[in-house]
């Protein structure tokens, strides 16, 4: 069993490789299918149309070069752990991305907190009080939390605080000490949370009606188990593999897509400076982040595979 | 008798206060919210006002425009490194006396050589270069730069111009040490001014500390200056509301966002000012059917100003030729000669005109001219070009949108890739010089629509050299209604756009005539 275990391992770690492989290929062909590179965007902004400045510009920057030899530059350079320099900062591209990354950690990681607080027992109680007002009031606050955007819930949270407080809840300076940064995050991954937790809601409410229905749970009632253990060791721990799936997918996604409330909440995250990189066609940040971005999420899923295995024992035995 | 007493002590008490709250107080930081990260905080190498915003705090110029003096002229040109200025009898040499005792932000003594420096990169003689010279063109004139000594520096010219001197007053021209590169002048800038580089983060924030050694003594009056990059204007505002930061990023609060802003904060001080930014049409003149110039000439007739200013700027913009119009701008025509340019009259009487000139051309309404009308894919762009294809179809064009990806505007323009288009000119300064050589003059980089009048040019050389102001602008307003009745770019409109900051800011003006040269803010002070 367990040599059957290892090799599940060592062919989804490969297949993560892979798929690593495969993403800065496309990362790296995509970004230079875009119209337009730093020196189009930099004499742009100026309103200059000097042929010759702009090559000499790109030049300079090594873009005149083949695109599979600026491909090997970047790979050799990612191997050795040299990520290049911005084009717009003309820092270090690792200085750049660095800082960054556990802003928007903390924030993914609350709102993550936040959807797995809310969404998995108030998904239980949703299901188990299946067709009462309970359930009727969860459902349409979790459908409301699927279909508010999240720039207008987010400018309506602003929009609040200032009128009933007088201040605002934004990121202006880096927040000092354990409290004042969890309250700094903690309104935007609310916000952000407010929607994860509603998808991980109506996950696990249907996930376990489901389960309730199967032969194994009438066996348990059927010897007189009680209803907590029903519900909780019988039912939800099988109920959790598709909801435990959507949080890994919801983590992954955290890292990467949260431009707008990044935006909204004027926070220096990632998905921001990912985008800014994109509006300069900074390519050492875009392709560097976007491969940050996709470790994180290929490595997520790794472990959910993981806990598959250890959550299904089917995955463990399948050949 | 005693009541009379409590009455002058109160006012005695009064006046103290008043005299007090008047008197100018150090210390505190200013906050502004910055409406996006700027591509660099070296001011020679871009063409933005968001790099001069935060950036002119940290350096000075030979000379500059009042910074209290709403409108920029050339009467309100102070000395800033340079004590005086004197031009020799031929007008060809102006020599400037510098300061001494002035430093850079990192100790060493600013000389004569820096500006021998300054002129070099600017004019690509140095040998370490811009990555990107915008204002290069604006110094051919200048021959040489010689020095005589550390404290005095002279710059010949080729001919007379005495607008240079209002080239060397602007935001733009601040002067750079020797001994920094221009990569290093990117991203950790060194300079002489009131504020002190402390850091720039991408998508953060620009801090500038006080330069205890500014020349200037007992000022800045403020400890620092912090930009907070707010990119998301609704967010920035309610920030302002909040007090979240004292002041909005200058000219950036539309008329809408300002009243909304007043009524949120009544006691919020906000001003609307032309910005000397204007919306013109380009048309490809190399092209048929547009290289006849009768129908440029029917286009620019069936344009509604009034229209385009109360739909895109609910009013507060101001229909003009080149140059920025009178009461603001310096140089514009005067209501009474604008209004003798064709297209700036009775709209209805030129639409019939210009329907005329199209049946003439073959055009009608079941025949109409078909065209696209390109333009970045920015809203600013977008909205005006969008009134100006409904504007067009009154003279038989069916024309349609085609936005363009912003990086691939002035690409597009340069390839001749474009039949008609409509772009946005912005002006550091209001000055005949710089709008002529920069937009109209022949082979000009920034001659996009490649006009070239060999006569009008001349007319441009001979306005360049007059002394005399008000000869001087006579001449200048002849050559603005030329280049109109020529449709070399017809002017839309002159954008006006509002700065709004808290009561407790003091000494703030804001410029009139240009968004780019008022920020040096070494006087400013917080009353709270």
């Amino acid at each position: 069993m367990e040599a059957r275990l290892g090799i599940y391992l060592v062919r989804r770690f490969f297949l993560m490789v892979l798929t690593l492989f495969g993403i800065s290929v496309l990362v790296f062909v995509m970004l230079r299918l875009v119209p337009g590179n730093i020196a189009d965007i930099v004499f742009n902004a100026a309103g200059m149309i000097d042929v010759a400045e702009k090559a000499k510009l790109e030049k300079e920057l090594g873009l005149d070069q083949p695109i599979v030899v600026q491909y090997a530059q970047w790979i050799s350079g990612l191997a050795h752990g040299d990520l290049g320099y911005s084009y717009v900062s003309e820092k270090p591209a690792l200085q750049e991305i660095a800082p960054r990354i556990p802003i928007t950690a903390k924030l993914a990681g609350l709102a993550l907190t936040f959807a797995v607080i809310f969404g998995v027992p108030l998904g239980v109680i949703s299901a188990v009080r299946q067709n009462t007002a309970l359930d009727y009031v969860l459902r349409v606050i979790s459908l409301s939390g699927l279909s508010m955007p999240a720039f207008w819930l987010g400018l309506l949270i602003l929009m609040g605080f200032v009128a009933y407080f007088g201040t605002i809840p934004i990121y202006t300076n880096p927040p000092k000490g354990f409290w004042n940064t969890f309250l700094l995050f903690s309104i935007p991954a609310a916000a952000v949370g407010f929607r994860s937790s509603a998808l991980v809601m109506r996950l696990t409410r249907s996930s376990m009606l489901e389960v309730l229905r199967q032969d194994y749970i009438r066996t348990a009632r059927a010897k007189g188990a009680p209803n907590q253990s029903v519900y909780y060791r019988h039912a939800l721990r099988n109920a959790m593999l598709p909801v435990v799936t959507v949080i890994g997918i919801e983590a992954a996604f955290l890292m990467g897509g949260l431009i707008v409330t990044e935006t909204v909440f004027n926070i220096p995250g990632v998905a921001r400076f990912l985008v800014e990189a994109i509006r300069w066609r900074d390519y050492p940040i875009v392709q560097n982040l976007v491969m940050f971005i996709a470790v994180v999420a290929v490595s997520i899923n790794f472990l959910i595979d993981l806990l598959y295995a250890v959550l299904d024992p089917r995955i463990r035995y399948a050949k | 008798m005693i009541a009379k007493l409590i009455a002058n002590v109160a006012l005695a008490v009064a006046v103290s206060t008043i005299a007090q709250a008047d008197e100018p107080k150090h210390g505190g930081i200013l906050h502004i919210y910055h409406r996006e990260t700027p591509p660099s905080l070296s001011i020679h190498e871009e063409a933005t006002f968001s790099v001069n915003v935060p950036a002119m705090g940290l350096f000075n110029n030979l000379v500059i425009y009042d910074q209290h003096k709403p409108q920029n002229s050339m009467s309100d040109i102070v000395p800033e490194l340079a004590t005086s200025w004197a031009w020799d009898s031929a007008n060809t040499v102006l020599t400037f006396k510098l300061r001494e005792g002035v430093t850079w932000h990192d100790g060493k003594p600013f000389t004569a050589k820096d500006v021998k420096c300054t002129f070099d990169l600017l004019q690509d003689k140095a040998q370490d270069k811009f990555r990107k010279n915008p204002r290069r063109d604006l110094f051919n004139n200048v021959s040489e730069v010689t020095t005589n000594g550390d404290f005095e520096v002279a710059l010949h010219l080729k001919r007379p111009q005495p607008s240079l001197l209002a080239m060397i007053a602007s935001g733009y021209t601040p002067m750079y040490p020797c001994h920094v590169t221009p990569a290093q002048m990117r991203t950790h800038p060194i300079g002489t001014g009131p504020y002190k580089f402390v850091e720039f983060k991408q998508n953060e924030s620009i801090k500038l500390a006080r330069n205890e050694n500014y020349w200037k003594k007992g000022l800045p009056y403020l400890d620092g200056i912090e930009y907070t990059i707010i990119s998301n204007r609704a967010t920035a505002v309610l920030a302002f509301v909040a007090g979240k930061v004292d002041m909005t990023f200058p000219t950036e609060m539309t008329s809408a966002l300002m009243q909304d802003i007043k009524q949120q904060d009544p006691t919020a001080i906000c001003e609307i000012k032309p910005i000397n930014v204007n919306t013109n049409l380009i048309v490809n003149r190399e092209n048929p059917p547009f290289d006849n110039i009768e129908l440029r000439k029917a286009m620019a007739l069936a344009l509604d100003r009034k229209a385009f200013i109360d739909i895109i700027f609910q009013g507060q913009a101001d229909a003009g030729g080149t140059l920025l119009p009178p009461p603001e701008g310096v140089w514009g025509m005067p209501p009474e000669i604008l209004k003798t340019v064709p297209g700036y009259g009775d709209v209805n009487k030129d639409r019939e005109q210009a329907r005329a000139i199209m049946v003439k051309l073959g055009y009608g309404p079941n025949n109409p001219l078909k065209i696209k009308v390109s333009t970045r894919n920015l809203a600013t762009y977008r909205d005006p070009a969008v009134v100006l294809i409904d504007q067009l179809k009154t003279i038989y064009i069916d024309a349609e949108l085609d936005p363009v990806e912003s990086s691939q505007w002035f690409a597009k323009i340069a390839r001749n890739d474009y039949s008609v288009g409509l772009n946005l000119t912005g002006n550091g300064i209001d000055d005949p010089d710089q709008a002529f050589y920069e937009n109209y003059a022949c082979g000009s980089e920034r001659n996009y629509t490649h006009y070239c009048n060999k006569e009008l040019e001349a007319l441009f050389d001979k306005q360049s050299v007059e002394t005399d102001v008000e000869k001087r602008k006579k001449m200048v307003w002849d050559i603005d209604k030329k280049l109109q009745e020529d449709v070399a770019r017809p002017i839309l409109m002159h954008a006006r756009s509002g700065t709004c900051w808290k009561p407790y800011v003091k000494n703030m003006t804001i410029m009139n005539n240009s968004a780019y040269n008022g920020y040096r803010y070494d006087d400013l002070w917080l009353d709270n």
